[in-house]
């Protein structure tokens, strides 16, 4: 087993080492000096709303954009000098699909091989399996072009496991696909991660983030602000209930005094009010007690959202 | 402790990474090779049916021809012409879109592929259209009896080079193209077509009036035609050929040098 730092390249324990990773383009910093490791057959999320980052530092692990400052080490190697050899080693999944779309799901799958210097052979056989695996088998000879958003990803990621990656790069794999594309999106990369492959994943989903990810940090303004598990953010940067109040339009400010000291911690959003407590049953009993009539009120587990609420003050999606 | 998984990708020499590329092209052009056939191969032909021999029927053999045929004057020009058209043409819009629209360059230089190599793939496949037309055109024209003699084989490597040194520097043009590419519509209207006319393509240069012969000094096609008339048509001077061959190989390595740097430029951000 290799030692942490002294990492062999072929067979490293950190797959990602970043240290004081910036990334300008002209004057402004996209990536503001980040830490960042991830350890071999981990699934780690960057969670972040739009703009935060993540993609410019997706594409500086994928050893496409090189950095401006700071360290960077992809399976122990430097994207600077080593950037071909690393890429033939990963699978990347870029946010916006670049597939042939006036090429067949098939040919697809195996001009793509080639390029990581795949016999014909393999290639053929990789495409059948993975056409498989992305449940595309039935649409292999037709054109990509009129194939549904979600199938079009689903190719991207099969595209991107026809090296057998030992690390995989997802910028957010399932943005903009209706529920049931994604969960079955979901599901493969579940099936993966069993297979032993890292995955980085980039998302401004909390759902996705709390799903697929063992450890996240949670990315704003080029910066990382927070880092840990799902559960871990949530216990230490929420409470393990919260309870959602909704007033008539106009009337949410007024009522806000009557209720706040009920709960340690609370949030005013546009449409609602939020009181974080330990025991959200308790609370609402005691905003009834008070004679406050909320038009519906809502109790439910903190999420990632919420943290990201007490980290920055903003809403994930807005 | 996770299994370990050992990727099966590794990173190939650059000759067999262009080649890889020519593959994908293969590709593409297995399905849709009908289309891009008629602008690269029939067109020239249209040209030479209607010059040839139906407005080279009019014209007699004289001083201006060389003492040639009208057939045998513009054939090898015609193959020059068709191919810097063709060239010129597949390295605008169609190398764009690989930045901009289809963003295939994008997918492709995500693999161990190199920006370079991509450019690399790019010409290569474009040296095998080439040639590919080049070789129809003369089969065909051959029937019309356009060649005078066994040399006229080499006009097909003429256009080729003639071809690709048009092509690199409007690579180049495509690699620094950020807009929906209008500037290739300037291109083709004011670089393209008085190309075409000022070259000596379908008559002599002596025809050309004094002032603006400069345009046919500058021009790659004319240099490329003067080379496959002497090849085609035989008795030229070796050193003005071999002139009009460093011209030609000038701009191409001027181009390509040009071209890598923008290509890395735009690829690597
Ligand atoms: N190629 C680029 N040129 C200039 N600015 C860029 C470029 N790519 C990203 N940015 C800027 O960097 C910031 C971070 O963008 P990005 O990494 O895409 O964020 P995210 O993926 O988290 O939405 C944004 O302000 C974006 O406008
Ligand atoms: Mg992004």
């Amino acid at each position: 087993m290799a030692r942490d730092g002294e990492d062999d390249e072929r067979e490293p324990h950190l797959m990602v080492s970043g240290k004081a990773l910036v990334k300008r383009f002209g004057g402004v910093a996209a990536v503001a000096g980040i830490d960042v490791e991830v350890r071999r057959g981990e699934s780690f999320g960057f969670l972040g709303p739009n703009g935060a980052g993540k993609s410019s530092t997706m594409r500086m692990i994928a050893c496409v954009s090189p950095r401006s400052d700071g360290e960077l080490r992809v399976l122990s190697m430097d994207p600077e000098t080593d950037g071909p050899r690393i890429r033939a080693r990963i699978g990347v999944v870029p946010q916006l699909d670049n597939l042939d779309v006036e090429l067949t799901v098939r040919q697809n799958l195996q001009v793509y091989g080639r390029y990581f210097g795949l016999s014909r052979a393999r290639v053929r056989a990789k495409a059948v399996e993975l056409m498989e695996f992305a449940e595309l088998s039935d649409r292999a000879d037709d054109q990509v072009e009129p194939l549904s958003g979600g199938m079009k990803r689903r190719l991207t990621i099969a595209r991107s496991m026809v090296n057998d990656p030992e690390l995989l790069l997802l910028d957010e794999p399932t943005t903009g696909l209706d529920p049931q594309a994604r969960h079955l999106l979901w599901g493969r990369l579940y099936q993966l991660k069993q297979q032993g492959v890292t995955q980085i994943i980039t998302t401004h989903d909390m759902h996705e983030a709390e799903q697929l990810c063992d450890r996240l940090v949670v990315m704003d303004g080029g910066q990382i602000v927070a880092e840990g598990s799902p559960s871990e953010l949530i216990r230490r940067f929420s409470t393990r209930e919260v309870l959602e109040l909704r007033f008539p339009p106009g009337e949410q400010d007024g009522q806000l005094s009557r209720v706040a000291d009920l709960a340690g911690r609370h949030e005013v959003l546009p449409d609602r009010l939020l009181l974080y407590a330990d025991d959200g049953e308790a609370t609402l009993e005691a905003v009834h007690a008070r004679g406050v009539r909320p038009v519906s009120t809502l109790i439910r587990r903190s999420t990632l959202e919420d943290v990201f609420l007490r980290l920055t003050g903003r809403s994930l999606v807005d | 402790m996770p299994p370990v998984r050992r990727s099966t990708g590794t990173v190939v020499p650059t000759w067999r990474a262009m080649w890889l590329r020519v593959e994908g092209h293969w590709a593409w052009y297995r399905r849709y090779w009908r289309s891009s056939l008629y602008s690269s191969g029939i067109e020239p032909l249209l040209f030479l049916a209607a010059m040839g021999l139906g407005f080279g029927s009019q014209v007699e053999a004289g001083a201006a021809t060389g003492g040639h045929e009208y057939l045998h004057y513009v054939a090898p020009a015609l193959l020059v012409a068709g191919a810097t058209m063709s060239g010129m043409g597949e390295s605008s819009f169609p190398v764009l879109s690989g930045f901009k629209w289809q963003k295939d360059y994008i997918a492709v230089t995500a693999t161990p592929i190199t920006p370079g190599q991509l450019l690399g793939g790019q010409l290569m496949w474009l040296a095998i259209r080439l040639t590919l037309s080049g070789v129809i055109y003369g089969l065909v024209a051959l029937t019309f009896g356009a060649w005078l003699r066994p040399g006229a084989v080499l006009v097909v490597g003429v256009g080729v080079i003639t071809g690709l040194a048009c092509a690199a520097p409007v690579m180049a043009l495509a690699a620094a193209t950020y807009d929906e590419g209008r500037r290739f519509v300037v291109m083709f209207r004011f670089v393209m077509v008085p190309m075409m006319l000022f070259s000596a393509t379908f008559f002599p240069i002596e025809q050309i009036p004094i002032e603006l012969r400069w345009l046919t000094w500058i021009s790659p096609l004319w240099h490329g035609n003067e080379i496959a008339r002497a090849v085609a048509l035989g008795g030229a001077d070796p050193l003005a050929v071999a002139g009009h061959g460093g011209f030609l190989l000038a701009l191409l390595a001027g181009g390509v040098l040009l071209a890598k740097k923008l290509f890395y430029r735009r690829l690597v951000v």
